[in-house]
């Protein structure tokens, strides 16, 4: 297994009794990085990348809103009122109080993006903290938090996020913390069981061995195997989050009129969906291709980071 | 193999003053060790008993030598290996490791111990990390004592080239891209980097095939004489204990039932477990065959095992005195010697066959029952393919094979 240069080895002989060089070995591949290999098979897997194209130009569209908007959202036109696709420079029409659709729909995004990020962004970092925590710390630690947490699961997200939202007040700060709240149990346990099966395998205890501290055993060896399924649920709980801001939207605990968002303006257009229907549908189909492409970006992403395949 | 060929670049151990006792100071003398695990039942998860794991184990080790532990699976062997580095804690026991006590006040501490004893585990795929590539696994225990990244990267790769993989080939390589020999390669590696005197091998070969065990089995000798290591070996395979160790060790269910000279204990074994044992190895001759096996049924539970003598429930020649008193290795325990826990060899027990030894360590010629499972000796002329006056196999007469031969 010695590579030898190609001046150490002795010269062949072949059939025909002609001395020759000895064929000169292959240069050795410079392994790839494990990030070079994720971003390799990122780039090569094509439904990824369209999914994540989706994302991005839904996303890019929300940042900059204010340049893309043809008109001010809050700008309303008592005349054109529901009016249909395309009428007089509307390129997806007026909504019931006249405003142009298209500049609703932007800057709603930014809000629904917000709300369906910034809350998982949260929980992640203090659910994968606690997952993290009670998965090394073991028997006692690990039951307190497990069973915290347990409290929290026997509620189902929604009622939970509304009752935490309506007993706050409502509005968009305090729909984030609801929604963070609602997440965190979910994280925590993924970040436990992901946490305590890499301890229990032989390289921790080798680590541990070679006379490890704590805190170098968790950054170089927990971390690392422990935070891939974390981010990869993460990134999967967008999609939901997304969903659920919206519900407390549509139910009034999210942001308030006359603030563009998505859940609110389907709540709002829901009176007038025998009216013009189409309109009262765009909210819900950019709600829908939003959680849609964030879900299957996550699922692209798993594949692409299994260090095994 | 080329590692045997490639001169070796690993830098030898810096000084002789690590050597602080001197030859004839054994290098680890283990006393008392005794660990229990408790066994939770009931709803409020309440001791309900304890497997004895590891009960009373006391033995020593010499500079330089092989020692080889065998037994069987559940016997403890794991367990003792990680008490030993104190990755469990001992529930009693004390290490003393060339002359310092372990773990005590004014003794060595457990980071220098770590720096001292090392070991090599069985499963060569969860052993590393998946997410690191081999040269930063085998750097991060240098890395962890405070050495500088870039001498921990160049000490892992002069290891990779004295473990026989070439480090440019193999050192960016995550584990998923190495073979089970290389892995486990990359793992002696890993445990040689902290420069150790002494290096547990548990089950180190098990799980390798055999033409790759033979070559990890060479890699090890050469090792050991080129680092001047001591080596604990691990193992249920009774034929690379014999290859590999100096002295061996024989466990049974968290006891000591026997410790000598790998020749001693190979050609003439004293205590019933270590026969049975000895005489489970087949053949490598198809026509001997065995038409009972020496040893029946699994080892007893470790939540509750017999009383006094642990073997005694499989023992052909168990009395009354094995249910009631514990027989006991006879001190000292280290040195050459061939000692062994077993009332049949202690002149003073009471067993009825007792009174036959003379002293503690000459072979006593007890009859086994073992003898009879084995092919009669008029077959055994019969068998015996090499005409000559002489057995190659046990290089005795062949009108006297002894049933030893046959093993």
């Amino acid at each position: 297994m010695i590579h030898h240069g190609a001046a150490d080895s002795p010269a062949l002989q072949t059939l025909d009794g002609r001395v020759g060089a000895p064929p000169k070995a292959p240069k050795a591949l410079k392994a790839r990085s494990y990030w070079q290999t994720v971003g390799y098979r990122l780039r090569h897997d094509y439904l990824t990348l369209c999914f994540g194209g989706v994302v991005l130009l839904i996303v890019l569209s929300a940042i900059f809103a204010p340049l893309l908007a043809p008109a001010d959202p809050y700008q309303t036109g008592m005349i054109a009122r529901l009016k249909p696709f395309g009428y007089k420079g509307h390129l997806l029409g007026t909504d019931e109080l006249g405003r142009d659709m298209l500049s609703r729909l932007l800057y709603g995004g930014r809000v629904s993006l917000t709300m369906g990020m910034v809350p998982v962004m949260l929980a992640t970092s203090i659910g994968g903290t606690l997952g993290i925590v009670a998965g090394y710390a073991g028997r006692h630690v690990n039951m307190v938090i497990m069973r915290t947490m347990d409290v929290f699961y026997a509620f189902p997200s929604i009622l939970l996020a509304v009752a935490i939202s309506g007993t706050l007040g409502g509005g968009m700060r305090n729909g984030m913390l609801a929604l963070s709240l609602v997440f965190i149990p979910p994280l925590c346990r993924v970040a436990e069981t992901a946490t305590t099966q890499v301890r229990n395998l032989d390289f921790v205890e080798a680590a541990r061995a070679s006379g490890a501290g704590l805190r170098s055993i968790v950054w170089h060896h927990i971390l690392s195997n422990a935070l891939g399924p974390v981010f990869i649920y993460a990134s999967s709980l967008v999609s939901v989050s997304v969903l659920i801001a919206s519900g407390l939207s549509f139910l009034g605990l999210g942001v308030e009129p006359p603030t563009p968002d998505w859940g609110l303006m389907l709540n709002t257009l829901r009176q007038v969906i025998y009216i013009a229907p189409s309109l009262a549908a765009l909210p819900g189909v950019l709600i829908f291709i939003t959680s849609i492409c964030f879900n299957l970006l996550s699922d692209g992403l798993r594949a692409a980071m299994d260090i095994r395949m | 193999m080329s590692a045997s060929t490639q001169p070796h670049m690993f830098p030898r151990l810096s000084s002789p003053t690590r050597d602080r006792g001197g030859p004839a100071q054994p290098l680890l003398i283990v006393s008392n060790l005794r660990k229990y695990f408790p066994v939770r039942g009931g709803i409020l998860n309440r001791t309900v008993g304890h497997i004895q794991a590891v009960d009373g184990m006391s033995f020593s080790v010499m500079k330089g030598e092989t020692l080889g532990i065998v037994g069987e699976s559940g016997c403890g062997k794991s367990t003792l290996a990680r008490l030993l580095l104190y990755l469990l804690q001992p529930d009693e026991g004390e290490l003393v490791f060339d002359g310092e006590a372990v773990h005590t006040w004014q003794g060595m501490s457990l980071q220098e111990l770590r720096r001292n004893v090392q070991i090599v585990f069985q499963d060569s795929d969860s052993s590393l990390n998946p997410r690191m590539p081999a040269e930063d696994s085998i750097a991060y225990g240098p890395r962890v004592h405070g050495t500088k990244p870039a001498a921990a990267k160049a000490l892992a790769r002069d290891l990779l080239r004295a473990v026989g993989l070439d480090p440019e080939l193999f050192g960016p390589r995550y584990p998923h891209e190495l073979s089970g020999g290389q892995k486990q390669r990359v793992n002696i590696a890993r445990a040689l980097a902290l420069e150790p005197r002494l290096v547990i091998l548990d089950e180190a070969v098990s799980a390798l095939d055999k033409s790759i065990e033979a070559q990890v089995l060479n890699l090890l000798m050469e090792l050991k004489q080129q680092l001047d290591l001591t080596y604990l070996f691990i193992s249920h395979d009774l034929n690379v204990v014999q290859f590999i160790s100096d002295r061996v060790l024989v466990m049974y269910l968290g006891h000591i039932v026997e410790i000598g000279p790998v020749e001693a204990i190979y050609q003439a074994p004293k205590h019933p477990y270590t026969r049975a044992l000895l005489a489970s190895r087949l053949s490598m001759d198809p026509q001997v065959r065995m038409t009972e096996p020496p040893l029946v049924g699994d080892p007893p539970n470790p939540i509750a095992p017999p009383s006094g003598c642990r073997f005694r429930t499989r023992c052909p020649h168990a009395q009354d005195v094995c249910a009631r008193v514990t027989p006991r290795l006879p001190p000292p325990m280290h040195g050459a010697l061939h000692t062994v826990a077993c009332h049949i060899y202690d002149a003073a027990s009471g067993h009825p066959e007792a009174v036959a030894a003379v002293s503690p360590h000459r072979p006593v010629e007890i009859s086994t029952p073992v003898r009879q499972n084995t092919v009669t000796q008029r077959e055994q002329r019969r068998v015996c393919r090499s005409r000559s006056s002489r057995c190659a196999t046990c290089a005795s007469a062949l009108s006297r094979v002894s049933p030893l031969c046959m093993l």
